[in-house]
C-alpha cells in the first residue's frame, strides 16, 4: 500500500470537433445503427488540424496546475504517455514542460505503451513520490491517431488528453493513490511499425487474449492484494476501446451497471487512448463525492494493464471547480463531415 | 464396398489462437490412435486434407510436414479440393486400401483460418472459385446469395426457412462438447443480424474456423467392435468451377450426381438414411442438399427443415446433428473428414445427448466451391 501518493490536479482536454459515428457508416454503406449499436459509440472527437498529442497535453497540463495551485516550477518530472508522440525522436515532455513553464529542473520522460502509457507514468510518480524524492510530478495522456480509412477503427479512434497532478501532502490530496498492480505479457494484438503511419489488429485477437486477459489479470491481482471486493468500490473506469468491453469486463470482475456508467465517456467520444481510462476517471472525479473508493484500470495492446485504487478526500469538492471540466469540454462541439474529418486528419 | 472404420477423433472446432497446426494433428490424430487401440508405426498412409496451408500460410507440402510429425518416413499426401478437401482425403485414401497399395491409411483434415482477418480469408477462399469471379470481386457469400435467390424466385423459399436451419443447428451444437457455437439462437437473432450479402444474414453464414479431424481406414472386413461402422460408398462428382457454367442454380448437379453414385454403390435409396452430415456453408445450401441428396423433393426442404422434418428428436433424417458448418464450425479443410467421424460415432451409438437414435445407416456431403466438387460418402453399422 502507498502512504504518501495522492492526485492534487487534474485536466481534461476535448478538441472541439465531433464526426457521428452514422456519417462515417454512411460513407462506407452501412447500416448507422447497427454500427452504432454494436460498438456503443455515436460519436467521436477529432484533433484540429494545428492539434495533435502535444497541444492537447499542454492544455490538459494547464487545468491541472489550475487545480493544483502550485507554481509550475514546482512540478519536478513530466511523463508524457502517448501512441502518437509528434516525432520517434524528440521528446515531447519537453516541449509540454516549456509550454506550463516549469523551468528546467525537472525529470522529462515520454512512455509508449498503445493505450496504457500514462497509467504507467503515474506508479513511476508514485515510486519518485513515495522515496520523497519529488514533491510535485505531471502526467500526461494524450492521443491523436491515425486510422486507416474503412477499417473498422475508423469508428473509434478518438483524440483527446488528461493531466494528473501528484503530490505527497495529505492535506492537498483530491484523492489518494492506495495501492497498485500490473500484469504484462507478449501479446500482439495491435501495433504499428516505425514509418508507417496507420496502425495494425487482429481483429477478434483483440478481445479475450488481448484487453480481457490483461485487465482482469491487472483488477484481480489488486483486489487480491488489497483484500478489496467490489462492493468497496463507488466506481470503477476501465479502458474504453468501445462501449461494449469495459461493460463486459466490469460484469466479470462482479461491478455493476451504476459503478460503471459515470465513467464510461466513450459513447460520445470514440477511444483517445493513452487518455481513454483517465478521462473516464476525470470524469468520475467531477462527480463524486469524498470518501469514495474509485477502482481504475487501463489496458494497453502488445500488451499490458495497469490497476489502481484511489479514495476521494475533501478537498475534491471545492477545488475541482477551478479548472475547466470534462463536462465543459464534451459540451463544446462541433460536428463535421466525413470529407472535412479527412482534410483534418491530414488524409487529403 | 466395405471399408472399415478403425478409428475417429476430432479437435475441438473454434478459434484455436493458441493451438499450432503441428499441435492440432497430433491431438486429433492420438484421439484417433486410441480409439482404434493402435499405434501411429501401425499406419502405413497418410492423407491430408487442406486447402490453406500455402495462401494463408505459406506452407505446402504438408505430406511431408504431418508424417514428420508423425515421427516417421510413411507415404503422405495433401489433397485439396477447396472445402472438400477433407471428403476428397477421405475418397483416395479408400482408393488406396482398395488398391491393396495400403493396409491401414490415417486421414486428417485440418485447416488454421483465425489468425488472418476476414477480408484476407474470403479473399484466399475464393482461390476455390473462377478467375473471373474473383475479377469480378464477389466472395463465397455472395455465390452463395446468388443461389439464395435462384431458390427464392424457383420455389418461394423464405428467409425464415433459410433462418430455421441455422437455428436447428446451433440446437444440435449444444450438445457437442467440440462445436464452435454450443449456444442456441432464435428466428429473431437471425434475422436480425447484419446482413453480408442478401438475402445472407450473418447468421446464415458458417464461421471461421481452426480444428483438425482424423479418421483410421482399412480394408478389413470384420472390425472386432460392439458396432463396427463401415464405408459402403464413396462417390466423387465435378460440375462447372464458376456459377456461370452451371445448367440450374436451384441445384448442384455434382451432388446429385455423387448422390446418385452413392446410393447405386450402397445399394441404398434416400429414404434409407437415418443421419447425414451436410455441407450447410451457409443455410441455403442444406437446403438444396436435402433436395439434391433426394431426401425431399424439388422446392420442399425449406419448408419440410422448418417445420423440424431433419431435427434431433423430431425427424428422420436428422441433419447435421454435429452443429453443421454453421454451428459446430468450418475449419475447411477438416469439414469433410469431421462430417465422417460424426457419422460414425452416431451409428456406434456413442453420440450421447445428440444421438440419433437407432441410427444404422449415415450419409456426409461435402462441397468444394460453389459446387465444382461433390463428395459423398455412406456410412453403415453392419455385422
Amino acid at each position: 500500500m502507498l502512504k504518501n501518493v495522492g492526485i492534487v490536479g487534474f485536466g481534461s482536454y476535448l478538441p472541439q470537433n465531433r464526426i457521428k459515428i452514422s456519417e462515417i457508416a454512411s460513407v462506407w454503406g452501412k447500416n448507422p445503427n447497427e454500427v452504432i449499436q454494436s460498438l456503443g459509440i455515436w460519436e467521436k472527437a477529432v484533433a484540429g488540424v494545428d492539434e495533435d498529442a502535444v497541444t492537447m497535453g499542454v492544455e490538459a497540463g494547464q487545468n491541472a496546475l489550475l487545480m493544483a495551485k502550485i507554481s509550475p516550477h514546482e512540478v519536478q518530472a513530466v511523463y508524457v504517455g502517448s501512441e502518437s508522440h509528434p516525432y520517434a525522436v524528440n521528446p515531447s515532455a519537453t516541449i509540454v514542460g516549456e509550454a506550463l513553464g516549469l523551468g528546467n529542473n525537472y525529470l522529462a520522460s515520454d512512455l509508449e505503451f498503445a493505450c496504457k502509457a500514462a497509467t504507467a507514468g503515474i506508479e513511476n510518480l508514485a515510486g519518485l513520490l513515495e522515496a520523497d524524492l519529488i514533491n510535485y510530478g505531471l502526467v500526461i495522456g494524450a492521443d491523436s491517431s491515425q486510422v486507416k480509412p474503412h477499417d473498422i477503427l475508423e469508428y473509434t479512434a478518438g483524440a483527446g488528453a488528461a493531466g494528473l497532478i501528484l503530490g505527497r501532502k495529505k492535506e492537498e490530496f483530491l484523492a489518494q493513490i492506495l495501492d497498485f498492480a500490473s500484469y504484462s505479457s507478449d501479446t500482439p494484438d495491435f501495433w504499428r511499425r516505425d514509418g508507417i503511419p496507420y496502425p495494425s489488429h487482429q481483429g477478434r485477437f483483440t478481445g479475450e487474449p488481448g484487453y480481457f486477459t490483461h485487465v482482469m489479470g491487472a483488477a484481480q491481482r489488486l483486489l487480491e492484494k488489497t483484500k478489496m471486493k467490489p462492493s468497496d468500490f463507488s466506481y470503477c473506469v476501465f479502458h474504453m476501446p468501445n462501449g461494449k468491453f469495459p461493460c463486459e469486463v466490469s460484469k466479470r470482475l462482479g461491478f455493476n451497471k451504476s459503478q460503471l456508467e459515470p465513467g464510461l465517456v466513450v459513447g460520445e467520444i470514440g477511444n483517445p487512448y493513452s487518455a481513454s481510462s483517465l478521462l473516464g476517471l476525470c470524469r468520475v472525479l467531477e462527480i463524486a463525492r469524498p470518501g469514495e473508493r474509485v477502482f481504475l484500470t487501463s489496458y494497453g495492446s502488445g500488451a499490458g494493464a495497469d490497476s489502481f485504487v484511489l479514495e476521494t478526500e475533501k478537498p475534491l469538492v471545492k477545488k475541482r471547480k477551478l479548472a475547466p471540466s470534462f463536462k465543459f469540454y464534451l459540451e463544446k462541439k462541433e460536428y463535421v463531415s466525413y470529407s472535412t474529418y479527412l482534410k483534418l486528419t491530414n488524409k487529403i | 464396398m466395405k471399408i472399415a472404420v478403425l478409428g475417429v477423433g476430432t479437435t475441438k472446432f473454434g478459434e484455436l489462437w493458441d493451438v499450432s497446426p503441428r499441435t492440432l494433428f497430433r491431438e486429433a490424430v492420438n484421439e484417433a490412435l486410441e480409439d482404434a487401440h493402435l499405434k501411429i508405426k501401425d499406419i502405413d498412409a497418410l492423407y491430408v486434407g487442406n486447402m490453406l496451408s500455402g495462401i494463408l500460410g505459406g506452407q505446402e507440402n504438408l505430406g511431408a510436414l504431418f508424417a514428420e510429425e508423425l515421427g516417421f518416413s510413411l507415404p503422405a499426401f495433401k489433397i485439396e479440393g477447396a472445402c472438400a478437401s477433407g471428403g476428397l482425403a477421405v475418397h483416395n485414401a479408400i482408393n488406396s486400401v482398395l488398391s491393396g497399395t495400403y493396409k491401414r491409411v490415417l486421414v486428417v483434415g485440418i485447416e488454421k483460418m483465425t489468425d488472418h482477418n476476414p477480408s484476407e480469408i474470403a479473399q484466399a477462399l475464393m482461390a476455390g472459385g473462377h478467375e473471373e469471379e474473383r475479377a469480378a470481386g464477389v466472395t463465397f457469400p455472395g455465390l452463395y446469395a446468388i443461389l439464395a435467390r435462384a431458390h427464392i424466385e424457383r420455389y418461394k423459399t423464405q428467409e425464415r426457412e433459410l433462418a430455421a436451419v441455422s437455428v436447428k443447428n446451433h440446437y444440435h451444437a449444444s450438445f457437442n462438447p467440440r462445436a464452435q457455437f454450443q449456444f442456441e439462437i432464435s428466428p429473431d437473432q437471425v434475422h436480425q443480424s447484419p446482413p453480408v450479402a442478401e438475402p445472407l444474414r450473418l447468421l446464415d453464414c458458417s464461421p471461421i474456423s481452426d480444428g483438425a479431424a482424423a479418421i483410421i481406414i482399412s480394408n478389413i472386413k470384420n472390425i472386432k467392435r460392439r458396432k463396427p461402422v463401415y464405408i459402403t460408398a464413396s462417390s466423387v462428382a465435378t460440375d462447372s468451377l464458376g456459377l456461370a457454367g452451371r445448367k440450374d442454380l436451384t441445384s448442384l448437379a455434382a451432388a446429385v450426381e455423387a448422390g446418385k453414385k452413392a446410393y447405386q454403390m450402397a445399394g441404398i435409396s434416400p429414404a434409407d438414411v437415418d443421419v447425414a452430415e451436410v455441407h450447410d456453408c451457409f443455410s441455403i445450401a442444406e437446403i438444396i442438399a436435402c433436395e439434391d441428396l433426394g431426401f425431399f423433393g424439388k422446392g420442399k426442404a425449406a419448408s419440410e427443415i422448418a417445420r423440424g422434418e431433419t431435427r434431433l428428436g423430431m425427424g428422420r433424417p436428422v441433419v447435421n446433428p454435429s452443429g453443421g458448418l454453421k454451428a459446430c464450425g468450418h475449419p475447411v479443410g477438416a469439414t469433410g473428414v469431421k462430417q465422417i467421424a460424426e457419422i460414425v460415432t452416431q451409428l456406434r451409438g456413442e453420440a450421447g445427448k445428440r444421438q440419433v437414435k437407432g441410427a444404422k445407416i449415415g450419409l456426409t456431403h461435402n462441397i468444394g466451391g460453389s459446387g465444382a466438387v461433390a463428395v459423398v460418402h455412406i456410412l453403415e453399422s453392419l455385422k
